[in-house]
């Protein structure tokens, strides 16, 4: 698939705009999680800005494709990419976390592009299964896009869900995974070792393509060769950096759910130009 | 002697019956779709039933995700499996977004029987109905139970319908069924019994007893859990001497609890509990195990006495 130069560029500083947003959303909310949100940047970045078939306008376009962020806790990315996207005032996301804001420190219906709440881990793919099912029953050829986290998929309710999309065929569902290495406790290793990762997923059913996740021309080629596989769900394992972006919050546990200073910020901002 | 009914099989012919006019319902059941009887539907529509196998967090979740694309999911297992094992899908993906999933559980209480503990749900009111936008439907019998699913399928958002396994009698002129009223079955002023599900039809055997014995006594049908009837209750405890809750549930966080609540913030009444008192159940036949928890039509006449000679 050729995607030129420009194209990838284009991606490539939109990444980076919405990595400055997230910074500057957590540093205004004092809480939240960074690590995360922006080893995820990538991938949600090419999919909110050349994948996705969404009218920001019309949320509830009948035909769109179905993104859905099972690691709720990364929302700081998903209400940057749907403001970028035009979903709402890029104002409003400067009062994340807030009483009475619609961007709920983990995502639910309040907040316009968002269709199901997320947080307590595990569940996203169960619920783009259904989707995927609707699709079907509906005779429609929308998509649906699962964002989860490596340490998401300890809970045994992702391999429920694993084998009903594969039983299902549902060739319509691509989870990716933002496999950037750290929990919260620590390195995933350490925590519950997760490997061999690609050979659980294949012997659940699953067609699996392993990227590095913060190479765009990588990202979108993965998504289009997911598109093509039949029969079977596809799911993206990328290979990320926590923190990736800015110097001191890479790999770093503690900038899982710890949100900068003022200082820290303004450091990382310079970082991210 | 009354007609007597499997709730699940009235469900399973219910759910056709839905089905052959509303294309947008879709059933889900996790392996024991012969055992809830929706395996009726998935023979009728097989493309719009969905067998999740022995997973019933994937299945909750799974409902979630259909009713988010605007379908309306009639999901099925044993109760303690539906409220217990996916307790956390059902809060966060399904009452959190408040989306249109029925739940309908069968093998409710201990007349389950044989099975024993494991599959006795005694606790699945109490967990559901501490969860914000949830609504509980207990039918006493079959006609009620057809009655409940028609009127939840007009209804958006989630519902929780409790049945049992046992055949159970049908309740003669229970008058018509409105989500959230109950229904007055028997008028009288000395004591008031509320009662859902199976416990009616125990509480009709105790209403004519206590009736030979000179007592009146209200019977109220509170086939809707939540929202409470709350005015045919405070009515109830106005006008007689103490009420006399029946539910074949723990005691705790069930009906009696709703009842406790209101009556205690706004008409402190007397209120006797029968009901399971934080016991597990056991293997046994139906009215075996009614004896041994003391939930009988005789244990409800007891309470009903007690309060009248206080």
């Amino acid at each position: 698939m050729g995607y030129s130069d420009d194209k990838i560029k284009d991606l490539e500083l939109k990444a980076m705009n919405i990595r400055r947003l997230i910074v500057r959303m957590l540093g205004k909310a004092c809480s939240g999680h960074p690590g995360g949100s922006l080893s995820s940047t990538d991938l949600v970045t090419a999919l909110f800005f050349e994948v996705l078939k969404h009218k920001p306008k019309e949320p509830t376009w009948p035909d769109r494709d179905r993104f859905h962020m099972s690691k709720g806790h990364c929302c700081p990315l998903w209400y940057a990419a749907l403001a970028e996207s035009g979903y709402f005032p890029q104002e409003k996301l400067f009062t994340l976390r807030q009483m009475g804001s619609m961007l709920q420190g983990h995502p639910d219906r309040r907040t316009p592009g968002v269709e199901s709440a997320s947080g307590s881990l595990g569940q996203g793919l169960s619920v783009s299964l259904g989707i995927a099912l609707a699709a079907r029953l509906d005779a429609k050829d929308y998509r649906v896009y699962c964002l989860m986290g490596d340490g998401e998929i300890q809970e045994g309710n992702v391999w429920e869900a694993a084998m009903a999309v594969s039983h299902y065929k549902c060739d319509n569902v691509c989870a990716i995974l933002d496999y950037n290495g750290f929990q919260i406790d620590g390195k995933n290793s350490e925590v519950m070792g997760l490997e061999p990762v690609a050979a659980k997923w294949q012997a659940f059913g699953w067609h699996t393509i392993e990227i590095d996740g913060h190479d765009m021309r990588q990202i979108l080629g993965a998504y289009d060769q997911a598109k093509s596989v039949k029969g079977k769900p596809t799911i993206i394992i990328a290979r990320t950096v926590k923190g990736k972006g800015v110097s001191f919050m890479e790999n770093v546990v503690g900038f899982h759910g710890c949100a900068p200073t003022p200082e820290q910020v303004d450091k990382a901002l310079k970082e991210l130009e | 002697m009354a007609e007597l009914l499997y709730q699940r099989d009235v469900y399973g012919k219910t759910l056709v019956e839905l089905g052959k006019t509303n294309p947008n319902i879709v059933v889900m059941d996790a392996d024991l779709s012969s055992s809830t009887r929706t395996g009726l539907f998935a023979k009728e529509f097989p493309q719009r039933f969905f067998n999740m196998g022995v997973a019933e967090q994937n299945m909750m979740a799974t409902a979630a995700g259909l009713a988010s694309c605007g379908k309306l999911v009639f999901v099925s297992t044993f109760a303690i499996f539906a409220t217990g094992r996916a307790w956390d899908q059902v809060r966060n993906s399904i009452c959190y977004n408040n989306f249109n999933v029925k739940i309908v559980a069968t093998h409710a209480g201990v007349s389950v029987g044989p099975d024993g503990s494991s599959h006795q749900a005694l606790e699945d009111i109490a967990l559901m109905q501490v969860i914000p936008n949830m609504n509980i439907i207990v039918p006493c019998d079959g006609p009620q139970t057809r009655d409940a699913l028609l009127a939840v399928s007009q209804v958006k958002g989630p519902c929780y319908i409790r049945l049992g396994r046992a055949k159970v009698p049908t309740v003669e002129n229970k008058g018509e069924f409105k989500i959230g009223k109950a229904q007055v079955l028997t008028q009288g002023n000395d004591v008031a019994i509320v009662a859902c599900g199976t416990m009616v039809n125990e509480a009709l055997s105790a209403v004519s007893n206590l009736q030979t014995k000179g007592i009146k006594a209200r019977l109220i049908n509170m086939h809707t859990i939540k929202p409470l009837d709350k005015d045919v209750l405070l009515d109830a405890a106005r006008s007689t001497k103490g009420i006399v809750v029946c539910e074949e549930h723990s005691t705790t966080g069930g009906l009696a609890s709703s009842v406790d609540a209101l009556l205690s913030e706004q008409h402190p009444t007397k209120v006797l509990r029968i009901g399971i008192k934080s016991r597990f159940g056991q293997s046994g036949e139906p009215e075996e195990l009614f004896k041994e928890y003391n939930i009988t039509a005789g244990d409800i006449e007891k309470a009903a006495q007690a309060i009248v000679s206080r």
